[in-house]
């Protein structure tokens, strides 16, 4: 019956007695797996992808979406994953891509770390009465400061800050190019940041105009297609970042195809309708820490000195010793992705089995960068998977001084990580730009959503900073102290900096 | 009265400044609306030109500036009296640089609109990513000799290879002509040899449409050298265009 020998993974089922025949099913799926049939709704499960948009908007909830129970014999060892990729690939003989970071069944270490909580001898704080400051100023800091008396008596700040970004709560929004996702999911991010004083991150594809109202809520990038790139670009946002590293895919460049490159994207990015975008794998400028310094420095004289310039990499085996260079470098931000991270569109076999977790980066970095004595030289921007406020709490614990959320952030508009970006076809209108699918994220509507998610985990934020008591963000970063292990050996114990509970 | 105006010429002296001072002090020349100004004894101080606007700026080098010349610059010319070093043009977006002498690796990566132009021979890796967009067509135009991955990833502009110094000997182009080159055109004066490029590279003889191209983009190139069109325009062209728009596009299973 399928011309794949792959079956499907997912069976949609209607029960016609339920169905009313309006058809809105047919009108909501990106994918194509209804159509009408003189009679009633046809099935083409095969394109069905769970993305569960047509139950929503099923009047009569007469939709069901299944796991597909017709599998390959269960094996401990061939998993359905592997068997069906191979099928593929010998269909094909192309390189399977997924959206969404990886979803192996790999340790999650976040789920084996614990946070401390006041009991007796130590008071907590209730932060619905009392101040608590989660402030976040990411830049470069002196590593001392002079103070003098002004004129009216008071002292102040006599050392010069170098440029900072200030944010309202530690968080970002992660790096996300028009072209990879729509405008109208851009805006939403832009309004969001706006009103929670936080920034958004263009990614790789330029500055759409209607962005511009959100400039000072947003940091634009620099990557090896320089889409988009121009002196007014540079100095369009709060802050510059060259982008070196995805967690989902470091080492390998984008490829951004050229049915997904319509007029609009086509403009920000200034490049012709139609052809790919290929970000190539390396920037060929940059070979070496030197290298990097020369472009980190290109980008501070073309802005002035103005713009704190944060380099982001992928969690890799060395994060480390890489971390330092990039700061020795001059960079003002150090943006770490774990190879959770997401992503519109990467070859399952590097999303799935290269770069490390961010949660022994973060430690290993933080930890290196002390040693070494400059930690205060910039600060560090983890990202990587971050599922709730308590992932945030214990990245921030660990040594990161803000946490970028993308995936979590696209889930407020209606994202159910299906992982299917990379087509285009996402029938919520965020990772696509067919009109007819864009047209259904009203930019006003979510961000009020993903504010809410905002607010609701910078309440989380201050609960878990009240019972540990503290009063700011401040006094938990890289406070590992704060943090007990479970269920981990001792060497991780080590490179986490963490004790096991009960000690 | 306009004649006399474009007559002055603001000098800065280079000698011993540090490039941060340097370049604010171009900076601060070009905002009080100076347009014509001479850069005396520079001597590798880097970014030259980053990031400046300004179409009636001109700013003429002595010396060897360093790294990063005209990095992001939209508007001005830059004229390099002698040899100039790599990442020349790194994402230009408008403007013209001419430089007299040799230049090295990397130049004009992403760039997508303006002129390089080069005198003599340019190291590895040039013309990186350059791209076109509507009516921006980055040119970069090589006198002398080029290294390897001449055009790589190219995805819109001209790149234009003389090999004027025929006596020399050295192969005018090294290896990997091309490679992943998905737009744009590159023009090779006399042969090229297949197995140098890139396998996402078509060879082609030049039509008259490009040939006329050709003499628009030589007769600026050799107004700047003072060199002679007629000669040069002697020797048959190559024309390399990509293969396919779409290099990659059966690469993967979805």
């Amino acid at each position: 019956m399928f011309t794949s020998l792959a079956p499907p993974e997912y069976l949609a089922a209607i029960d016609h007695e339920k169905c009313i025949r309006c058809k809105r099913c047919i009108q909501n799926c990106g994918w194509g797996v209804y159509s009408w049939g003189g009679e009633r709704i046809l099935i083409d499960t095969s394109k069905c992808v769970k993305c569960l948009r047509c139950y929503h908007y099923c009047p009569t909830e007469a939709i069901q979406i299944l796991d597909n129970p017709v599998r390959f014999k269960s094996n401990a060892y061939w998993s359905y994953h592997n068997i069906r990729n191979i099928k593929k690939q010998a269909e094909t003989g192309g390189i399977p891509l997924s959206g969404m970071g990886s979803d192996l069944p790999y340790p999650i270490l976040f789920d084996h770390l614990l946070l401390d909580a006041c009991q007796v001898t130590n008071p907590s704080i209730d932060p619905l009465r009392e101040p608590m400051e989660l402030k976040t100023c990411l830049g470069k800091k002196p590593s001392s400061v002079a103070v003098e008396r002004g004129k009216d008596g008071r002292l102040k700040l006599k050392t010069e800050m170098p440029p900072q970004i200030k944010l309202s709560m530690p968080f970002t929004f992660a790096p996300m190019s028009f072209g990879s996702i729509s405008l109208n999911a851009q805006k939403v991010l832009a309004m969001a940041a706006k009103e929670c004083g936080i920034i958004m991150n263009t990614g790789e594809g330029g500055l759409h105009e209607d962005l511009l109202p959100y400039k000072d809520n947003i940091m634009v990038q620099v990557a090896s297609g320089r889409f988009g790139v121009t002196p007014d670009y540079l100095n369009a946002g709060v802050a510059v970042e060259i982008k070196i590293g995805q967690g989902a895919k470091p080492g390998i460049g984008g490829h951004l195809p050229g049915e997904k490159i319509p007029l609009q994207v086509a403009r920000t990015r200034m490049i012709p309708v139609g052809t790919d975008a290929l970000s190539p794998a390396p920037q060929h400028d940059i070979y070496s820490i030197e290298d990097l310094r020369q472009l980190i420095y290109a980008i501070k004289e073309a802005t002035g000195y103005k713009k704190p310039v944060s380099v982001k990499i992928a969690a890799v085996h060395n994060v480390a010793a890489i971390a330092s260079g990039i700061v020795r470098a001059g960079a003002d931000i150090v943006y770490i992705d774990g190879f959770r991270g997401g992503t519109g569109a990467a070859p399952i076999i590097i999303r799935d089995h290269l770069g490390i977790p961010i949660e022994h980066a973060i430690a290993a970095v933080d930890d290196r960068l002390r040693q070494e004595g400059i930690r205060n030289e910039a600060s560090i921007i983890a990202a990587g998977g971050i599922r709730s406020s308590a992932d945030a709490a214990k990245a921030i614990a660990l040594g990161a001084d803000s946490i970028a959320i993308g995936t979590s952030a696209l889930i407020t508009m209606g994202c159910t990580v299906c992982g299917k970006c990379y087509t285009g076809n996402c029938s919520w209108g965020i990772t696509t730009q067919r009109p007819e699918l864009t047209a259904r994220l009203d930019p006003e509507v979510f961000a009020e959503r993903l504010i809410n998610l905002m607010r609701a985990w910078n309440h989380e934020l201050k609960e878990i900073l009240g019972a540990l008591g503290v009063n700011a963000v401040e006094s938990l970063r890289g406070s590992r102290e704060r943090l007990r292990g479970v269920g981990l050996d001792t060497q991780t114990l080590d490179i986490l900096g963490v004790k096991p509970a009960g000690m | 009265m306009q004649v006399a105006e474009k007559m002055k010429v603001h000098e800065i002296d280079a000698k011993g400044v540090y490039y941060r001072d340097l370049n604010e002090k171009v900076r601060q020349a070009i905002s009080r609306g100076e347009k014509e100004i001479l850069l005396k004894n520079v001597n590798g101080q880097y970014y030259i030109g980053d990031g400046l606007r300004g179409g009636d700026v001109r700013i003429t080098i002595e010396g060897v500036p360093g790294n990063d010349l005209a990095a992001f610059m939209d508007g001005p010319t830059l004229i390099v009296k002698g040899n100039a070093q790599d990442n020349i043009a790194n994402t230009m977006n408008g403007g013209k640089v001419v430089i007299h002498g040799h230049a090295g690796d990397v130049l004009g990566y992403g760039m997508r609109g303006g002129k390089l132009h080069i005198l003599g021979d340019v190291g590895y890796r040039i013309g990186i990513h350059m791209k076109g967009y509507k009516k921006q067509v980055p040119v970069v135009i090589c006198g002398g000799t080029a290294g390897d991955f001449f055009g790589e990833y190219m995805a819109g502009g001209v790149l234009i290879l003389l090999g004027l110094d025929e006596k020399s000997g050295k192969p005018v182009v090294g290896d990997y002509l091309g490679t992943g080159m998905h737009g744009g055109v590159i023009f090779v004066r006399g042969d090229v040899d297949r197995e140098r490029c890139g396998a996402e590279v078509g060879i082609t003889e030049p039509e008259d449409g490009d040939i006329a191209l050709l003499k628009e983009y030589l007769t600026d190139f050799c107004g700047d050298f003072n060199l002679d069109i007629e000669g040069i325009m002697k020797k048959g062209f190559k024309k390399l265009t990509p293969a396919s728009l779409r290099p990659y596009g059966n690469l993967y299973a979805y």
